[in-house]
């Protein structure tokens, strides 16, 4: 349409890349993160209309163009506003994944004119041809990689850690092979390498993910989509576009930082996430079901615990979440509290499957904030409460987190329930939780179990403590 | 822009995307990852110019793809966000004044 100068497309996207970092400084804090995100969103909106007005771009494909995006939308908008908020990390993880596809495929798209104008005659591009080759393989193994988070965290595959034979030698075949034909790339800008390159990287990407047990994956999700920055910042480089150089840079660094924030939240290491499964070391634990004998109680018997306490402090946990029984805990919470009993939720920062998960779930029902008290905030009250209430957590209350050093989980803070006089447990069943690990805490003395869906049992309880 | 230019900006933006999120509570840490989700989705700016420079339909028909990804990326990231964060409207605030 040649309406705009290239400096006013450049001021445009200035605009832009600025409203990125305001979104960004604006999603790390409670009061602004709203806004932050729609300031983002006016951005990438601003950005958009900028480029299709550019001067010197010919466009005769717009109206084709316009369908593409409002296809995209059109899949986009119902997925992110349906999914219902339990399979939201897979949700992002596949938002993640396609970018990176979208960026490796735009890549290719600028190769593939590099190697027409090469063996027309014209120079090589050796910057150019660097940041393809990096784009098309970041990109690739951030798409395949986050296709294998979305298979586990959906549990359509395993969530176990996957270490085929060999599979650590074949990575590092796989990773020197990338290193050479991403040389290739750069030294030749041949579209035939780019595309073996491609493959290559989506191979490598399934590989990297494989290994890495289910507990782990929300800090894979987030290191892919900090590689998912880098690959478009490298576009940004590719296409000598400003701002696709400076959005991704911004992803890419906030999210290794965020990444590494993760990590220490869950006491892990990324190198060990990554890597931990292939030297053999992170994998102990079991999913054998024990036979030992465990305190199985009825609804009866916890509303009777429940309702003669002083203090409750409830974990909730995936379990709570996927049975939908936010609102039955809040109800239950409700009547405890009108016997005049304390009641506090202890949210763990991994609770769910991602840091702050809990807190999304439980404000979707309602739950006072004020009620909501993080780990730090919480451990200490455990020792004058006296009716622990576990709902659907596992992980976050097994003391083999800091008892036993083979655990995947060791020196991951935990909730220290078993400081409190009870402990109950709703569960399903005894499969060990979602990093694969018995739980000593089940066994001891302290402990009952309430076995049945989160949701039935919650409600049989309500009815019991309404009738005490 | 020259190279040395744009290696120039990459740093810059380097450390601005270091400061930007180096304090954030646990209860943000998924908002914040999908929003910088989203913004990385900006990569459609990419797939627009691509295609619109393709010049057989076989490209163009690449180019179509890779935007219906970025697509999906950027719109999808920004609404999934919003949705998150719809749900501590109002509540955050609240307990601030408390």
């Amino acid at each position: 349409m040649n309406v705009l100068s290239t400096n006013a497309v450049e001021v445009g996207y200035l605009v832009a890349a600025v409203c990125f970092i305001l979104a960004l400084k604006g999603l790390s804090s409670p009061r602004t993160a709203r806004r932050g995100n729609l300031v983002g969103a006016a951005g990438a909106a601003i950005a958009l209309l900028v480029t299709f007005f550019a001067e010197g771009s010919h466009f005769e494909h717009i109206p084709l163009i316009l369908l593409a995006i409002v296809v995209g939308t059109a899949i986009a908008v119902p997925a992110a506003r349906q999914v219902r908020m339990t399979a939201m990390p897979q949700l992002v993880a596949l938002f993640n994944g396609v970018g990176g596809g979208a960026a490796a495929i735009v890549a290719l798209m600028e190769l593939n004119r590099l190697s027409g104008a090469i063996s027309a005659g014209a120079d090589k591009d050796w910057g150019n041809q660097a940041a393809i080759a990096f784009t098309v393989l970041v990109g690739s193994v951030s798409f395949a990689g986050s296709v294998v988070t979305f298979l586990k965290l959906q549990e359509i595959m395993t969530t176990r850690p996957v270490v085929l034979p060999g599979a650590a030698p074949l990575l590092i075949v796989g990773m020197a092979a990338s290193v050479v034909l991403g040389l290739g790339v750069f030294g030749t800008g041949s579209l035939a390498l780019g595309l073996v390159l491609l493959v290559v990287g989506l191979l490598l990407g399934v590989m990297m993910v494989l290994p890495v047990g289910g507990a782990d994956v929300p800090i894979v999700i987030s290191l892919l989509n900090a590689f998912t920055g880098l690959t478009v910042a490298a576009g940004g480089f590719v296409l000598h576009n400003t701002l696709l150089l400076v959005a991704g840079t911004l992803v890419g660094a906030s999210g290794t930082i965020l990444t590494r924030l993760m990590a220490a939240a869950m006491g892990r290491s990324v190198m060990g996430v990554m890597f931990g499964a292939l030297r053999g070391g992170s994998t102990a634990g079991s999913t054998a079901v024990s036979d030992r004998p465990v305190k199985s109680v009825s609804p009866e018997d916890v509303a009777i615990l429940l309702g003669y306490a002083r203090k409750v402090i409830v974990v909730p946990g995936y379990g709570l979440a996927v049975a939908q029984a936010q609102h039955t805990i809040r109800e239950l919470a409700e009547l405890l509290e009108a016997r005049g009993i304390e009641v506090l939720y202890a949210i763990h920062p991994v609770a769910g499957r991602m840091p702050g998960h809990m807190n999304v779930l439980l404000a979707e029902a309602n739950v006072p904030y004020e009620a909501l008290k993080e780990m730090d905030e919480v451990n200490p009250e455990f020792k004058t409460a006296d009716v622990v209430l576990v709902v659907g957590a596992n992980d976050v209350v097994n003391p083999a987190a800091r008892t036993d050093p083979k655990a995947p989980i060791y020196g991951m803070p935990i909730l220290e329930v078993s400081e409190a006089q009870q402990v109950i447990f709703l569960k399903r069943s005894m499969r060990p939780g979602f990093a694969g690990i018995e739980n000593e805490l089940l066994y001891d003395p302290a402990t009952s179990l309430l076995f049945g869906d989160a949701k039935e049992s919650l409600t049989k309880v309500v009815g019991a403590v309404k009738s005490l | 822009m020259s190279g040395v230019a744009l290696l120039a900006i990459f740093v810059l933006a380097v450390f601005v995307g270091f400061e930007v999120v180096s304090k954030v509570s646990t209860t943000l840490h998924t908002p914040l990852m999908s929003g910088a989700n989203a913004i990385h989705g900006i990569i459609l700016v990419g797939a627009v110019i691509v295609s619109g420079e393709a010049r057989t339909g076989w490209e163009l028909a690449v180019g179509l793809f890779a935007t219906v990804l970025a697509t999906v990326n950027l719109v999808g990231g920004f609404v999934v966000t919003d949705r998150m964060l719809e749900m501590f409207k109002g509540r955050s605030l609240q307990g601030g004044r408390r």
